[in-house]
């Protein structure tokens, strides 16, 4: 009878931990929702802000994460495929170079985002951007400074781990006989993974590319001094713009607007905006990571 | 059979297998490939290099930003006496500096102290207060997600059915999807308020709801990471201890926890070093003094808060700048040695472990 | 008489310091079925994998010995194994189509080869399913996917995908074990067919099979190659004590 009573203890105590969790979820997102809803319709999505960040919408900011996310993939996604490629088919797991390249993965996916700041900081910014200076406008500022393609890269940086992991997963559910029927029928290396393994991966690289947005579009630390902006009169034109992005205006919003009472909406609004976005990509990461996994077995 | 040895053999049919081709789009395809995987290497190489190039010179560096450097009290610069090219241009300050200079030490000097000031005449880079911030915003973190991470896994791993199971993981996972800007704001917006009420102290915005609001972003990680633990405990144990009659809670602690402690561990290892490096959460609700009481309710300024708030407004190249890069290359250093102490000890310490088994 | 296709002198194989094949010499001849038996683990399907060095791709072997295919010495450091392979088919246990169209697992070898003339590519394609019997079967489905067709439809497509590249020999590694006996006959009557044009070598743990399908036949125990005659005699006459007791059951 004691032995039962324990046990009972036990796994309600730790039932409970887990509705504590979910709890905690549900109240985080029923909060949002109830206080951004009232305020979210067309208008505040497709307008500039105005008074001073009181009224209007957040055109900028959904145009400036949108820009940036997509540089960001068209930089990173080539080459976490590539990396993944060579991981999944050309490295022998028991070399040093893969156990390098596997160790530097797992660090650049364990670096704080703020770091890739610094790195943006100090290498894009401070260094190629002020030697593209020096070499094509004869000293004058234009790639020195902060913008959305040293923020994007720097991005990039940050989600490659994560494009990388998805795709060599992918990669790998391709079982080996599909490989060794290529091969015999005198098919090189290249030819099946081009062939073969990177159509049969498709779905893989789907995914990585989708979690590496949703990602993108959540981070604010690595674009705090890389690019980001509060007001800006007008959406970026080019590569050396400064952007406005929906976490950065979250953020600024809610630690420096002078008006709380009128800026509190739109700062519940464009949480729930965000909250939306990676909510849905991730759900489509999940249900493409689910059929790949379906299929592998 | 008249056997001949492989070589250019220009008589035979379309598909000669004679001489080895060489393949030039393959070899290219290999080469590349190999290039852009070196990357991630190259990456990591240049992000120590770039980041500590910029720390770097704060152990050189006089004060640089108050024009109030004096051949005469080169000694108390101390250093490699270089940068000396800032020190000749003031000559004509040599009267009112006296009283001031007295008081401006030498930046790296500073760092071991425990103020941080670095935006005043006499400017003190203290690190402590807020290595010290930072280690009270992870601790409370941590005593709070740890536990119920922990057991939470235990739950799923070990008592839910697998199709409540099924329904659990991607839900916590779920927490994994929020931004830490969202969380930073909800802390901001409703936790502090909250516990204000609840606990009555001054500082709306201190370690204790930045801790909370922290360690909600470390439960998924703690908790994932320790639910793989547990469910790669080889079933031939559970089955074992089952089979001797013992109870589900019983194999749980006695049986599996403790086979998959080097899993939990890495996973808290990894939970930390995500609390530590963690920027917009401390930013926003962590209320961003740089005080150094042990009292959980008081503000408290983290490293990479720091580096946050103040890298947008500091002038390129100068002391401020040096060191916000210098506890950036703490950040990376302290995040780096934990990730190899959690691939190694768990590669060593697991494997071995497993391997006897066997 | 037949000439002689393969020929092959004193093969010993090793998985590092395992011996897996011990000496192996035989002569195949061409545009005959040679069936190899033997019970599991003999080293009839490694065997089977030298003959298109199939074993390239698993670390640690070793081999020793020569391969000779229409004079030349396969395993010589000069051989371009890529082409080899179009010469020396190979169909798996497991059929293995590729996650593709019909079409596009069937075009897949000629594609390689340089073939992008899309008329061209479809009477290959259609001669090749053809050749498989299987081509009524799949016409209108030319561009499905391959996956959706039956086990036994199935190794037929990797056959007559084989088939396209032309090759000169054909691996077969026990094709129809998978497969149910109806599909099973459909195969063994497309070998016979298929021997008129190509040699065909077939593992199988079945010896009915062997007995049914093959011309010559090479019994293989624990790495060595016991006996290999023309099947009437393995099966009636067997020289060696061991092939009369594998063949009357006594182990296997």
């Amino acid at each position: 009878m004691k032995r039962v009573n324990k046990d009972t203890i036990i796994e309600s105590v730790t039932g409970l931990s887990v509705l504590a969790i979910i709890f905690i979820i549900v109240t985080i997102l029923v909060i949002t929702i109830i206080g951004g809803w009232p305020n979210l319709n067309l208008k505040f999505l497709s307008e500039f802000p105005k008074d001073g960040m009181t009224k209007g919408g957040i055109f900028p900011a959904i145009v400036g994460t949108a820009l940036m996310t997509l540089i960001m993939a068209v930089a990173a996604v080539p080459f976490g495929v590539i990396t993944a490629i060579y991981l999944a088919e050309y490295a022998n797991e028991n070399s040093i170079i893969a156990k390098t390249i596997r160790f530097a993965v797992k660090t650049l996916a364990v670096v704080p985002s703020i770091i890739f700041g610094l790195f943006g900081l100090g290498f894009f910014i401070g260094f190629v951007g002020k030697n593209m200076d020096s070499l094509f406008s004869g000293g004058e500022l234009r790639w020195g400074q902060p913008n959305i393609l040293w923020a994007s890269l720097t991005m990039a940086l940050l989600t490659l781990p994560v494009v990388i992991v998805s795709v060599e997963e992918a990669i790998r559910t391709i079982p080996k006989e599909m490989r060794e029927a290529s091969l015999a029928l005198g098919a090189t290396k290249w030819q099946t993974i081009r062939k073969v393994v990177i159509p049969g991966s498709v779905s893989g690289i789907m995914t990585g590319t989708i979690l590496a947005i949703s990602r993108g579009a959540g981070e604010v630390a690595p674009i705090l001094f890389t690019g980001a902006a509060y007001f800006l009169s007008d959406l970026p034109h080019s590569l050396s713009d400064q952007f406005m992005s929906l976490g950065y205006h979250i953020y600024i919003m809610s630690t420096q607007s002078s008006n709380v009472d009128a800026t509190l909406p739109i700062q519940f609004a464009t949480t729930l905006v965000l909250l939306l976005l990676t909510f849905s990509l991730n759900g489509v990461a999940v249900v493409l990571r689910y059929r790949i996994r379906k299929n592998a077995k | 059979m008249k056997i001949r040895t492989a070589r250019k053999d220009r008589n035979s049919g379309e598909v000669s297998f004679a001489k080895k081709r060489f393949r030039f789009s393959d070899w290219l395809a290999e080469k590349i490939i190999k290039m852009v995987a070196f990357l991630s290497i190259a990456i990591v190489v240049l992000i120590f290099i770039f980041v500590f190039r910029e720390a770097f010179p704060i152990f050189r560096m006089d004060v640089k930003d108050k024009a109030n450097k004096e051949v005469l009290v080169q000694e108390s610069y101390g250093g490699a006496g270089s940068e000396n090219s800032s020190v000749k241009t003031s000559d004509n300050q040599v009267d009112n500096s006296n009283k001031v200079q007295a008081s401006i030490d030498k930046p790296s000097s500073t760092l071991l102290t425990d103020t941080w000031m670095p935006v005043s005449d006499n400017p003190r880079y203290g690190i402590w207060p807020l290595f010290f911030g930072t280690l009270k915003v992870t601790l409370i973190a941590l005593l709070f997600a740890a536990p119920i991470s922990i057991l939470a896994a235990i739950y799923t791993a070990m008592f839910a059915k697998p199709r409540v199971r099924e329904i659990i993981k991607p839900v916590i996972e779920l927490l994994a999807g929020f931004p830490s800007v969202v969380i930073g704001f909800f802390a901001l917006m409703v936790m502090a308020t909250v516990f204000q009420d609840i606990f009555g102290y001054a500082s709306r915005l201190n370690a204790f709801v930045g801790g909370i609001a922290m360690g909600l972003a470390a439960i998924p990680i703690i908790y994932t990471l320790t639910e793989d633990a547990l469910t790669a405990v080889p079933k031939t144990y559970i089955e074992a201890s089952l089979g001797l009659g013992a109870s589900n809670r019983q194999t749980a602690f006695y049986v599996v926890l403790p086979a998959a402690v080097p899993g939990v561990f890495a996973a808290v290892i990894l939970g930390i070093g995500r609390i530590f490096g963690e920027t917009m959460i401390a930013l926003m609700a962590t209320g961003n003094a740089a005080l150094t009481s042990i009292n959980p309710f008081e503000s408290v300024r983290t490293l990479s808060a720091t580096i946050g708030a103040e890298m947008a407004e500091v002038v390129f190249g100068d002391t401020h700048y040096s060191v916000l890069f210098l506890i950036g290359s703490l950040l990376f250093i302290f995040t780096f040695t934990l990730n190899a102490i959690a691939e190694f000890y768990i590669k060593n310490i697991v494997v071995r472990k497993y391997q006897s088994k066997k | 008489m037949n000439n002689i296709k393969v020929k092959v002198n004193e093969l010993s194989l090793r998985y590092g310091n395992n011996l897996a094949l011990k000496n192996i010499s035989m002569d195949i001849p061409e545009n005959m079925v040679t069936a190899f038996i033997g019970p599991s683990g003999c080293g009839k399907s490694t065997f089977l994998r030298t003959l298109n060095r199939m074993n390239d791709l698993i670390d640690n072997v070793t081999i020793d010995g020569e391969v000779y295919i229409d004079n030349l010495n396969i395993y010589d450091k000069n051989i371009d194994v890529v082409n080899l392979r179009k010469k020396v088919g190979m169909i798996f246990q497991k059929s293995n189509p590729f996650a593709k169209s019909v079409y596009d697992n069937i075009a897949f070898g000629p594609r390689i080869n340089g073939i992008s003339n899309k008329g061209k590519l479809d009477e290959i394609v259609e001669l090749s399913l053809k050749q498989a019997a299987i081509w009524d079967e799949v016409k209108d489905r030319l561009f499905h996917s391959a996956l959706s067709l039956s086990g036994g439809q199935q190794q037929r497509i990797c056959i007559a995908r084989t088939i396209a590249v032309n090759p000169e020999i054909i691996l077969m590694d026990e094709p129809a074990s998978a497969l149910d006996p109806i599909s099973t006959s459909k195969i063994e009557e497309l070998i016979h067919e298929l021997k008129r044009q190509y040699t065909i070598i077939i593992v199988t743990h079945n010896m009915q099979q062997a007995a049914r399908t093959s011309d010559f036949t090479a019994f293989f125990y624990l790495g060595d190659l016991i006996e290999i005659n023309k099947t009437e005699m393995i099966f009636s006459n067997p020289a060696k004590k061991q092939t009369e007791d594998y063949i009357s059951g006594r182990f296997g």
